[in-house]
């Protein structure tokens, strides 16, 4: 039998990423995964015949440049279509788009507000510094202030004095992005409700939190920190859905020799004197190799495939307080025409409904938000939820039969822990308020709809294995964010037990399909800066 | 006056940007859309529709036709079979570049031959003595050019008959009688599809009819520019200074320099060009015609150090770029792009031979800020994006 370097538990993206990283660098490297297809969920999957969905994650954006790049993805498969814009559809028949283009853009903001049509640059160009200062932490470990090792007080002097040359005002700009809520911030900038119900969504997505919430002006720079073509904040759609993405990742890491075996759960890591030695499979077979990576998220590695008894116990503490709270669900629906938004003139071929090939967001304000938030506070679906819909067959017609779409509709709130627990009779309660929410702005929906898909939280946690079925696999929060993430101390992809690492988005510096985490603990392991 | 192509009714009414482009004296569409980023894209995922009227197109007909295209063209026209289309550049006696485009065999004795640049004297002189009719027809014939993984689906749903790639045949589409060739301009699965001048927008409309279902776009110049490069497929006057244009030697090319040896047949007894061709093969061509990629962290690293994002070009550049090994100038490149599928600086460009190897270490001049800065460059292989669909 092959012997492997490194064994790598899961075949989602970042797992993909770690072993292509490392069968680059020459380590024999075997992923398993237990499902029958790689992926975990940046997955695509034809879930009626003729019809194919992102069924889970289901655009791109914070996917690293450098590993489109270093991994030569695009050779391997990924071509990512732009989404160019943002309809917000208002409950008055009157609509809100966000256009790629400027004079297009400005013109349609200064009809709700001309100072927000001024702002509206201003406040791009200094996200755009955002984004740009806080880059190079997505591709380092980050260091922990508390840490005397000095390897991670040469980064922290590096990162300082990196810091220390930002711009005074950039620095209080960030400061203020770390701390305030999204509503705040927004407010400083913005008066339409409808910009601002739409921009604050970025900030509450795959968390349990409100746009008033404190800390959720962070999540909506990360949603900026997308990078395409050099542009920030640039979505995209990948051709044949988000399972393109891992499908590339797969054949660059095969490319590169590393094997991958579906259908291979692991029940356990094995461990022989602190060290990770293997892994044992669910049907008893034994694995062995000195390296053992984890794109499980922490709990599922550290409580499950480990086991608190090869723990210290404080450590174990830090990942039972590790906040999951998964606060989505998604439907995902085949077409047999395409929406007629009312609010929009709608006649024409589909190349002419240029607003059908962005996005559609249910974000008419921020109190809509807020209240959409306050049902799931106390542990019920939203009654009338935000969403972020595509429809990724205008971009890439090859994933519907010709003439018809997919649409996949991205809800929150969903919690997890659901008064009564999730069931049959509520994921459909669930699908119908998203279907009724919906057809409140394109009233042929529900006529439209051949087929229609329903993950609940409950869904996403049993059939991808995230905990809570929480996105980012853990909330993108301050209080686990950077060298917090997942637990103070173990922030830099390695874990108390000699040998064991971890690459899942549960690391710094999370979730949204980055490959971020794969890549950095692939150098953590090799023992590279980046 | 600058002369409208037989879309024009159809394509004006969809130019959103207003942005026009001559070609070959006539205004073609720039981009339909604002932008031309989606019209690009759609080349890759469904079909974009191009209006490619103001080629120059010649119709052959008589005995002689494949014996004086034969003398004309660097390729074997004698050996083409009824059906078949042939990539081609032409030369002067000095074996330099006047143009290149597309011979089509229509039938035993009825080619169709395309140009950029007005060639009906050229063949006229050519054909002293031999049996042809030498008819321009660049007025009547319209052409759409559809390009895309969809392409087949569409012109078949019409009634298009299976073609290999580099093979045309008649058709009639919806009632409309026109010739399809399985060729084009973007390295992709595609077509071209030729007719009558009085059917042209009875076309057009077919096509858009059929296209709807599978997502089909009318794209502009700036998208085909961007696939082209992709391709690796050179532009006349961009690329090239066709021989006809060359105010000085150093200004011609060969077909040898422009990477189309494959083109040029020197087993045939007599071409235009032949004898200096044969003798530049014997002393091997001095430059070559390459592809060239840039390295992303180089210029990255040069658009960091002033704090600024990396800057790239969305749109194709056209214009002469110096390109150096060691500190001395080793070439030019002659358009470039950001190719927004392979997410990759790419560019095509002119090289002495000794740097034309794949993988040779270049660095390209590049405009950082208002200041010239060298890029790190590679040698790579053309075209940079070569499905398999294109041939399948």
């Amino acid at each position: 039998m092959k012997a492997y370097d490194v064994i790598i538990v899961g075949g989602g993206h970042n797992g993909l990423a770690c072993a292509a990283y490392l069968a680059r660098a020459g380590r024999k490297v075997l992923v398993l995964e237990r499902r029958e297809r790689v992926g975990g969920a940046a997955m695509s999957e034809e879930v009626f015949p003729g019809f194919r969905f992102s069924v889970f994650s289901y655009v791109v954006s914070l996917l690293r440049p450098e590993i489109i790049r270093e991994l030569e993805l695009a050779r391997h498969g990924l071509h990512i279509l732009p989404l160019e814009s943002t309809l917000t559809p208002l409950a008055n028949n009157d609509y809100l788009a966000q256009w790629s283009d400027h004079d297009r853009n400005r013109r349609e903001l200064a009809r709700h507000s001309p100072r927000d049509a001024e702002a509206y640059d201003e406040f791009g160009l200094l996200l755009h510094r955002m984004a740009r200062a806080v880059k190079p932490l997505l591709s380092t470990a980050p260091p922990d202030p508390a840490s005397l090792d000095p390897r991670e007080l040469f980064d922290l002097l590096r990162l300082g004095r990196y810091f220390r040359g930002l711009p005074e005002k950039d620095l209080h700009a960030l400061w203020k992005l770390l701390t305030m809520s999204a509503a705040d911030y927004l407010d400083e900038w913005f008066e339409s409700e409808a910009l601002k119900g739409t921009k604050s969504a970025s900030g509450i997505i795959g968390t349990l939190l409100g746009p008033r919430s404190p800390g959720t002006a962070y999540v909506l720079l990360h949603h900026y920190m997308g990078e395409l073509d050099g542009v920030f904040r640039a979505w995209g759609f990948a051709k044949g859905g988000n399972g393109s993405v891992s499908a590339a990742i797969a054949a660059a890491a095969q490319a590169h020799g590393a094997d991958i075996r579906t259908g291979a759960a692991v029940a356990k890591v094995l461990i022989s004197g602190g060290r990770a030695t293997g892994v044992v499979l669910e049907n008893g077979d034994e694995l062995r190799a000195s390296v053992v990576v984890s794109g499980a998220d922490p709990r599922r590695t550290f409580l499950g495939l480990v086991g608190e008894e090869h723990l210290p116990e404080d450590f174990v503490r830090s990942i039972r307080r590790y906040k999951f709270r998964g606060a989505s669900g998604k439907v995902n629906l085949a077409l047999g025409e395409l929406p007629r938004f009312t609010c929009m003139p709608q006649d024409g071929p589909p190349h002419l409904l240029p607003h059908l090939r962005g996005a559609v967001s249910i974000s008419p304000s921020v109190d809509y938000l807020e209240r959409a938030y306050d049902d799931a506070k106390y542990g019920e679906i939203s009654r009338r939820p935000y969403m972020d819909i595509v429809m990724p067959s205008m971009l890439d017609p090859s994933m519907a039969p010709p003439g018809k779409h997919v649409m996949s509709i991205f809800v929150q709130y969903a919690p997890y822990h659901l008064n009564g627990g999730w069931s049959d009779a509520r994921r459909e309660e669930f699908g119908n308020t998203v279907i009724d929410t919906l057809a409140q702005y394109a009233p042929n929906l529900k006529s439209a709809i051949l087929h229609r898909q329903v993950i609940t939280p409950a869904d996403i946690e049993r059939i991808v294995g995230l905990s809570e079925g929480n996105i980012f696999q853990g909330e993108l929060t301050l209080q686990q964010m950077f060298f917090l993430r997942p637990a103070p101390a173990w922030s830099r992809y390695r874990t108390p037990i000699h040998g064991l690492y971890q690459c899942g988005s549960g690391t710094h510096p999370g979730g949204g399909v980055m490959g971020a985490s794969g890549r950095n603990a692939a150098l953590a392991i090799l023992g590279r800066r980046a | 006056m600058l002369k409208t192509t037989p879309f024009h009714e159809r394509t004006a009414a969809l130019c959103a940007s207003h942005a026009w482009r001559r070609w070959a004296g006539h205004i073609v569409a720039s981009s339909y859309e604002l932008s031309h980023e989606r019209e690009y894209h759609v080349i890759r995922t469904a079909a974009a529709l191009f209006d490619v009227s103001p080629l120059y197109k010649y119709l052959l007909r008589g005995r002689d036709a494949a014996r004086l295209l034969d003398l004309v063209i660097t390729r074997n026209v004698l050996k083409a079979s009824v059906g078949q289309v042939l990539y081609t550049p032409w030369c002067d006696h000095a074996g330099k570049v006047i143009d290149d485009g597309t011979v089509a065999r229509l039938d035993e004795q009825l080619f169709r031959m395309t140009a950029a640049e007005p060639n009906l004297r050229w063949l006229e002189d050519n054909a002293v003595g031999l049996d042809v009719d030498i008819a321009d027809v660049s007025d009547s014939i319209a052409a759409l050019s559809l390009q895309g993984p969809a392409a087949e689906a569409i012109v078949q749903s019409l009634g298009a008959p299976p073609l290999k790639y580099f093979r045309i045949a008649p058709a009639t589409l919806r009632g409309i009688p026109v010739t399809v060739s399985r060729t084009g301009y973007t390295g992709d699965l595609g077509f071209e599809i030729w007719t009558d001048r009085e059917h042209a927008i009875a076309l057009w409309d077919a096509l858009m009819d059929a296209g709807r279902a599978y997502g089909i776009m009318p794209a502009g110049m700036l998208a085909l520019d961007v696939a082209r490069i992709e391709a690796g497929l050179m532009l006349i006057d961009v690329d090239y200074v066709p021989a006809r244009k060359a105010l000085i030697d150093s200004q011609l090319s060969s077909p040898f320099e422009l990477d189309l040896a494959w083109t040029v047949n020197l087993d045939k007894e007599r071409f235009v060009g032949r004898q200096a061709l044969v003798a530049e093969k014997e002393r091997k061509a001095q430059w070559r015609f390459v592809g060239v990629e840039l390295h992303y962290e180089g210029l990255e690293r040069l658009y960091s150090e002033l704090g600024l994002a990396t800057r790239l070009p969305g749109a194709a550049w056209r214009t002469s770029v110096p390109i150096y090994v060691a500190g001395g100038q080793a070439g030019y490149a002659t358009s470039g792009v950001w190719s927004p599928l392979l997410k990759k600086y790419i560019a095509l460009a002119h090289v002495q031979a000794r740097w034309a190897a794949p993988g040779t270490r270049l660095e390209m001049e590049v405009t950082v800020e208002h200041r010239r800065k060298w890029v790190v460059a590679y040698v790579a292989r053309k075209p940079f994006f070569d499905p398999p669909r294109k041939r399948a």
